[in-house]
């Protein structure tokens, strides 16, 4: 049975030889925080992986919901701010928001309307008269608590709550958003998924950036507290393998259910939609609702991943949150790593994180050669900001990257196991 | 001489074959007539000729030269032309636009061709500035039969060319097929109204699970009474 | 009257100016979209790479521009448009063109642009930094501040040369790229394959040909975008994913498949985001004073910072209730 995993021992022997290969040269605390990173991009990585290789559905707003997972994190676990709730401004908060849930009552009483004998025609404009004027309401109320929210005490704080709680509830948030944006786009090509997800994270990212009294913005959350013993009280080593083990668990069990899933028939059918949809529609499966689902349970992967990323960096900073880093580096790992399997998907996550952790300080020095030998040999003035410029060539490099796998490899190192049930 | 001859050509899609072996040949100037039941391989026949789908045995010559798995602008360029069965008009452009796109390939002055569609089909020059989009189905497909013959083909591969058409089109188009044959033009075609079609036919090739079962003249094959009992339903 | 002057000069002027650079975005967007049949996510890194060609020879040649009494940067454009449609063929040939002769689903094309601008990026960056530049490097930016014949407007209304320019460049193009698609054969082949793509491989039309002149005028148009936005801000080498909302929004707007649509999509989307900024409070003043209102300070729509909701909520609400656009186009 093993002569049939030959090529995923090999691939991951190698993985392992190249992680000793890291701890030798950058010491056992380096090390281990790359390891933890690298852990939770996979559990990123999974989620991307049950969307597009199972189901063929293209998120490019992967950023949006890791962010949206670590903003949830960060509020459930920050500690309170007392200042906050002694305040005033709780209750004005607590008006504001009570006024926005009748506002969403009468509008949906209105759309109720037609029941009562009203026309569609002006339900259809009664309602949009509402949204509007709630809208307007909204915005006009919420502005002068906000602002003297971050005048007198910076941000409401945090619930200090447990953090395994934030990182289910960001997990359900991103769900819950998935859902509205799946909803609308998933019967359409998967192009217009794309540009919706793009915008959605854009969004999200603008939101939590720009809403300071919430978020504290530009101006960041830390520390984020752990769930496990933090490296005051264990050491950097001690207290990031702990972590590592826990995400581990948390990707084990994650894969152990995927696993289960992927071959039960629910999978099965998903995997039928995604290579016919066509025939799949004429069985009369419900081709829309597996891919909302799909699209939901991926996503609620990213929101936790996401979450427990922050945690670990132990800094909330929403302007962190960039696509290359967090939407097409993923990308990467799972085209790279085989879609659709996920141990594919685990190799690519670790490797790709290695590779791309690596690559920073190879470039700068590769950069330092290159100038070192242009300004010697040619009498070439270097700009100043070669090293930013050094960075950017590992841009490039994962540009590349995507269209090179995509055309020599589309199925990426460790292909998905077509099983033939016989 | 033979102007379009397919010899034991096999080809399907994604590596089942539907095509086992089918012989074809047509002379300059003659309709030739596919007949035979559902999933027999006779689009699928047309489409190989046309170099839609991989041919992986057998030879097809056109006028004596070999093209076999040439692609359709070439063949285009030696003188055929194909209408499709289905989606067959560019909607979204004028009946002279969906003309001129036949002409693609001509660089000489294709102006009598064009007087030359328009008096095959009247109908089209009365509507030569509306999107072929707004026309009837009988239209369209004068629209699609025009348009192939913009590049003055030798060979003309039509595909169901009634297929969903009132008898009243279906009567005219007909006509208009043994028109444009007297005029020269080699046609070989698909059919589903099997009689009416191997009546104008001067050969028909009756296919069963993509091979030949009969191949004769359309009056023979008219009267020959197991094709009839069989595929020409009594 | 001071009052609807800014109005005119806030809303009016930079939503028309921004409408035109998403309608040129948009075209290029929705001629892919419609011939190639995917949605081109580099198209706003093609933008900044042409832009940056355009300084590349703009600081060659400084001295052209004055020579002729206009920008040196929109004297470089058309070598420019050149260069990145050139560029924009050669991506098509060795990274579209193979996938597709592989059939693949169009979504893997799509990664492949998105591989694609990562590329551009990484290449405009390494070559011309992270930083701002500015496409005045010999002559300097003309603003016209023009006065208004009444007795209460003391404000004047302000346009610049390089939003002059790049409205006459834009009426001149979208005229020009019509005549071509109703009036030339591969225009029409263009339009023919847009509509079916079978057939018009069927009929002979030559593929090959009408994939190479859609890139060419997209990356003409992504180019003169590029450029004509950056001298009328600045060069910034960060366009890429904050413009493809924008554009594919106008894109879809307006109707897939549709050079009009795209225009026309193009200014709703730049008119509705210069609607939603702009703060109400200031027009309505005079009538608050004479009523004595209270109005609060700020009476935007949306915020500022919030702008990319705009282009977002216009795509939604039209793939919610009109997929096919203003114009009728398609739904891939």
């Amino acid at each position: 049975m093993f002569a049939n995993y030959k090529r995923e021992v090999i691939l991951f022997s190698g993985l392992f030889l190249l992680i000793m290969l890291v701890m030798t040269f950058m010491g056992a605390a380096y090390s281990t925080r790359m390891l933890v990173e690298a852990a939770c991009y996979a559990i990123i990585a999974l989620g991307l992986t049950i969307q597009w290789g199972y189901a063929g559905l293209f998120n490019a707003g992967i950023m949006g919901f890791i962010a949206l997972g670590g903003f949830i994190t960060m509020l459930f676990s920050f500690p309170v701010n007392e200042d906050f709730w002694a305040s005033g401004h709780a209750s004005d908060l607590g008006s504001v928001f009570f006024k926005l849930v009748l506002g969403i009552a009468l509008i949906w009483g209105s759309i109720k309307l037609t029941r009562f004998g009203v026309a569609q025609k002006w339900q259809r404009l009664i309602t949009l008269i509402l949204i509007g004027a709630v809208y307007i309401t909204f915005m006009a109320s919420l502005d002068p608590v906000a602002n003297a929210i971050e005048k007198d005490v910076g941000f409401i704080g945090g619930f200090g709550l447990p953090v395994w709680l934030g990182w289910l509830v960001g997990g359900v948030a991103a769900g819950a958003i998935s859902y509205g944006i799946g909803h609308i786009c998933l019967g359409l090509r998967s192009d217009y998924l794309a540009i919706a997800t793009l915008g959605i994270a854009e969004i999200i990212k603008a939101f939590l950036k720009n809403a300071d009294w919430l978020t504290h913005g530009t101006l960041t959350v830390s520390p984020l507290p752990w769930p496990t013993p933090g490296p005051s009280d264990l050491g950097f080593i001690m207290a990031r393998a702990l972590y590592l083990s826990l995400t581990a668990a948390m990707i084990a069990i994650i894969f152990f259910l995927l696993t289960r899933a992927y071959n039960a028939p629910w999978g099965r059918m998903l995997r039928a939609i995604r290579d016919n949809e066509t025939s799949s529609l004429a069985m009369g499966k419900n081709v829309n609702g597996r891919r909302l689902e799909v699209f939901i349970f991926g996503s609620f992967l990213m929101g936790v991943g996401g979450a427990v990323l922050t945690t670990f960096n132990g800094i909330f900073d929403p302007s962190g949150y960039i696509p290359l880093n967090h939407t097409f580096l993923i990308w990467v790992m799972v085209i790279l790593g085989g879609a659709g399997n996920n141990l594919g998907t685990l190799f690519g996550a670790v490797f790709v994180y290695i590779i791309w952790t690596m690559s920073e300080p190879v470039a700068l020095w590769v950069f330092d050669v290159v100038r070192h030998l242009g300004e010697s040999w040619f009498d070439w003035q270097a700009p100043g900001d070669l090293d930013s410029r050094a960075l950017q060539a590992r841009v490039f490099v994962i540009g590349l990257t995507i269209t090179l796998v995509l055309r020599y490899a589309p199925k990426g190192v460790i292909p998905e196991r077509i099983v033939h049930h016989t | 001489m033979a102007i379009l001859e397919t010899n034991n050509i096999h080809a399907g899609y994604g590596g089942m074959n539907i095509l086992n072996g089918v012989n074809m040949s047509i002379d300059a100037g003659e309709i030739g007539v596919i007949v035979g039941p559902n999933g027999a391989g006779k689009s699928t026949s047309l489409k190989a000729i046309f170099g839609l789908l991989h041919v992986s045995e057998g030879f097809i010559e056109l006028n004596g030269e070999t093209i076999t798995n040439a692609d359709p602008n070439t063949l285009v360029k030696l003188g055929m032309a194909f209408v499709p069965q289905e989606k067959n008009v560019f909607v979204s452009l004028t009946v002279e636009e969906n003309l001129e796109m036949g002409a693609f390939l001509r660089k000489d002055n294709f102006q009598h061709t064009l007087e030359s569609v328009y008096h095959y089909f009247p109908d089209l020059k009365d509507k030569r500035y509306q999107p072929a989009g707004e026309l009837s189905g009988g239209q369209r497909q004068m629209v699609a039969m025009g348009r192939a013959l913009m590049i003055e083909p030798k060979v003309l591969l039509l595909d169901e060319p009634t297929a969903g058409l009132s008898p009243l089109y279906m009567n005219e188009i007909f006509d208009r097929i043994v028109t444009i044959n007297r005029e020269g033009v080699g046609i070989l075609m698909v059919e589903q109204n099997a009689k009416q079609a191997l009546r104008i036919a001067h050969k028909g090739f009756v296919l069963a699970a993509g091979r030949n079962r009969f191949t004769d003249t359309g009056e023979n094959l008219l009267n020959d009474p197991e094709v009839a009992k069989s595929f020409l339903g009594g | 009257m001071n009052e609807l002057v800014f109005f005119i000069n806030k809303v009016m002027i930079s939503g028309a100016v921004i409408g035109a650079i998403y309608a040129m975005g948009a075209i290029g967007i929705t001629l892919v979209f419609s011939i190639l049949r995917f949605a081109h996510f580099a198209h706003g890194d093609l933008m900044t790479t042409g832009a940056f060609l355009t300084f590349f020879l703009t600081a060659m040649f400084p001295a052209a521009g004055p020579a002729i009494g206009l920008p040196t940067a929109f004297v470089m454009l058309p070598i420019a448009m050149v260069i990145t449609s050139l560029l924009a063929v050669s991506i098509d040939k060795a990274f579209y063109k193979p996938l597709r002769e592989h059939n693949v689903k169009p979504i893997v094309i799509v990664m492949a642009s998105i591989g694609v601008t990562f590329m551009l990026q990484g290449l405009v960056r390494l070559f011309f930094g992270t930083g701002s530049r500015n496409l005045y490097i010999d002559d300097r930016k003309e603003i016209f501040r023009l006065d208004l014949p009444f007795e209460l407007a003391s404000r004047k209304l302000v346009i610049t040369e390089p939003q002059i320019l790049l409205f006459v460049f834009m009426i001149i193009a979208v005229v020009a790229l019509h005549l071509f698609l109703t009036k030339s054969r591969l225009g029409k082949a263009m339009r023919a394959m847009s509509d079916n793509a079978d057939l018009a491989r069927v009929s002979g039309i030559n593929v090959n040909t009408v994939v190479i002149v859609t890139w060419v005028i997209a990356g003409s148009l992504a180019t003169a975008a590029g450029t004509l936005l950056s001298l009328d801000v600045a060069l910034k080498p960060d366009l890429s994913f904050n413009i493809l909302l924008p554009i594919f929004a106008a894109a879809i707007v307006g109707g897939v498949g549709h050079v009009y649509g795209a225009v026309i999509g193009g200014f709703v989307v730049g008119f509705a985001e210069s609607l939603a900024v702009f703060n109400w409070a200031i027009l309505l003043r005079p009538m608050a004073e004479k009523w004595g209102w209270d109005l609060p300070a700020n009476l935007a729509l949306v915020p500022t910072e919030y702008k990319i909701t705009v282009p977002f909520f216009i795509l939604i609400a039209i793939l919610v209730m009109r997929p096919t656009g203003i114009l009728k186009g398609k739904v891939l």
